[in-house]
């Protein structure tokens, strides 16, 4: 009985992804479904289309760059706590995740009052400009870095941190040949997510650009808001299989892991 | 220890995200807030309107109702996927892993666009019931609230899911076992043992998904279709097409009261740590 519910939920769950296949390959203008011939022309349009191609390099820049500046912000963040322990570091990790907790919507009003700002002061890095995007998925994306930093250093052993303190090495030394690099998975972790989190980024996005810095995610929505373009089931369809194919090459070498973790466990006497 | 000459590095470690995000942040936030009590003109009157102006109020009632059905069915949804994630064979584990984590890294865009291939009058679903003969006008599923119940239920479900695993792996086996040795039944045991023992994370689930819920905005926008107006597409209409900035101020500063009065009751009812394992 659980399993037939599960089973429902699981195909609800993966059913709109897969229905935006067939849609992708019909051969009209509109959204339809393919009569009797498939066809590529909306894959084509991505390729030919200059505009889509704009949106994927802003997008992958965008991404590039706020993904560094969330991840150097949250590792120095994360280290700072984790070395001095201030009796106010609840409340001051608290303040760093706002807005993770803030619902996205006010966010959006928030920075986009800080566009603005900067459009009146230096307009080539304010509103509806890459740099601006790039700031404001940097306040959007960097707490969740900051969650996987915590994460990390909690599980990291702080005697050895203390014992190269004992052993006279300065807060630089223990730093960069100590602690960061038993981090370097979470480090990596928090990269891959602030990039992934930036390169979807939307709702911040409509209310901080408008005709000039144009990313992936704001081109599809403008296809998807007047006359739905055929074309936005297409780079759809892309992106998902891409996805599709990380998640199942991590699931697998995961499990790959696992099971030689398991058998080296079996072989020790 | 901080204001030592070797304070100054840590220091420089611990204050640079701070400081960045109350300045690009806090106080943008604070000049926000400044809109809501000066735009148009001094005083309250935005605050006024929110709590009277039928529209607003019609807008915030129901967004609070899409989201309460939403917090119901999301959490019961990944109650159901959490425990054949957690006790489920080898095998099934694999196959709910992959459909949440799925959709879990695919973008909202992506997802509510699928759902509206699926739901439009000549999407899959009317097509095939009409094929099917069990309808003969195409049902109106998408660009109302069912169609934005349907797909921020699905945007939500990993998200639930996370916590109510959590809480189910730290379950200690051995009550059951207890429960089952006492001669309690499987259903039994379920309702009065596990149940109860797992309510911590269903109600984090439900009060992570409803603060998400609150402040949705692509979703509702696309699957909405302009007819089922959400705060968050009101607050998007009143900034960039009616000018209206003090309202659309005045509605996130609520919004952001509502939300924290959550989130402390979140901090009341569970330990967050507990949610992240």
């Amino acid at each position: 009985m659980a399993l037939l519910i599960t089973t429902a939920i699981m195909l609800f769950l993966l059913a709109p992804l897969v229905a935006i296949v067939p849609i992708s390959l019909t051969p009209f203008e509109y959204l339809s479904l393919p009569d009797d011939e498939l066809s590529l022309r909306h894959y084509r349009t991505l390729v030919e289309d200059p505009a889509w191609g704009a949106s994927i390099l802003l997008s992958l820049r965008v991404a590039l760059v706020s993904s560094i500046l969330a991840t150097v912000f949250a590792t120095t963040f994360g280290l700072g706590v984790w070395y001095l322990q201030p009796r106010l570091g609840g409340l001051l990790v608290g303040f760093v995740l706002l807005p993770m907790v803030v619902p996205p919507v006010v966010s959006a009003v928030t920075l986009y009052f800080l566009t603005t700002w900067i459009s009146r002061v230096f307009e080539p890095l304010g509103y509806d400009t890459w740099f601006g995007v790039v700031l404001c998925h940097v306040v959007m994306v960097t707490p969740f870095a900051v969650v996987i930093i915590l994460v990390a250093l909690s599980q990291f052993d702080r005697r050895i941190e203390m014992a190269a303190r004992g052993l006279g090495a300065s807060l630089v030394q223990r730093t960069v040949s100590i602690v960061l690099p038993n981090i370097r998975f979470g480090i990596a972790s928090a990269a891959f997510l602030s990039f992934v989190l930036s390169w979807e980024e939307i709702a911040v996005t409509l209310f901080v650009t408008s005709v000039d810095a144009i990313t992936l995610p704001r081109r599809v929505w403008m296809g998807l808001r007047d006359n739905v373009d055929p074309a936005v089931a297409a780079i759809s369809v892309v992106l998902t299989a891409i996805t599709v194919i990380v998640i199942l090459v991590r699931m697998i070498v995961a499990n790959a892991r696992a099971k030689r973790v398991a058998e080296e466990a079996l072989g020790q006497p | 220890m901080i204001w030592t000459r070797r304070g100054v590095g840590y220091l420089a470690l611990i204050a640079p995200l701070p400081v960045f995000l109350a300045l690009a942040y806090g106080v943008p936030f604070f000049g926000v807030a400044g809109w809501s009590l000066t735009l148009p003109e001094p005083g309250l009157s935005n605050y006024e309107r929110v709590f009277t102006d039928p529209i607003v109020l019609g807008v915030l009632l129901r967004t609070l109702r899409i989201c309460a059905v939403v917090t119901i069915v999301t959490t019961a949804a990944a109650y159901a996927l959490a425990y054949i994630w957690v006790q489920g064979s080898p095998r099934q584990r694999i196959f709910v892993e992959f459909c949440i984590l799925v959709p879990f890294w695919i973008s909202t865009l992506t997802r509510a666009f699928g759902w509206l291939v699926l739901l439009y009058n000549r999407g899959l679903v009317n097509t095939w019931l009409q094929d099917l003969g069990v309808t003969t006008e195409p049902l109106t599923l998408v660009r109302n609230e069912f169609g934005v119940i349907v797909g921020m239920t699905h945007f939500l479900i990993p998200f639930a899911v996370f916590p109510i695993a959590s809480a189910m792996r730290h379950l200690d086996e051995r009550v059951l076992l207890a429960s089952r040795g006492l001669g309690a039944g499987r259903l039994r045991t379920f309702w009065s043992v596990f149940l109860p023992m797992t309510m911590p994370g269903i109600l984090g689930a439900a009060l992570i998904v409803f603060v998400f819920s609150l402040g949705f905005f692509i979703t509702p926008a696309i699957l909405g279709g302009g007819r089922s107006v959400m705060a968050a597409e009101f607050v998007y209409v009143q900034l960039f097409q009616t000018a209206n900035w003090g309202l659309a101020a005045a509605i996130s500063v609520v919004m952001v009261a509502i939300v924290a009065v959550l989130v402390t009751l979140l901090f009341r009812l569970t330990r967050v740590e507990k949610l992240m394992g």
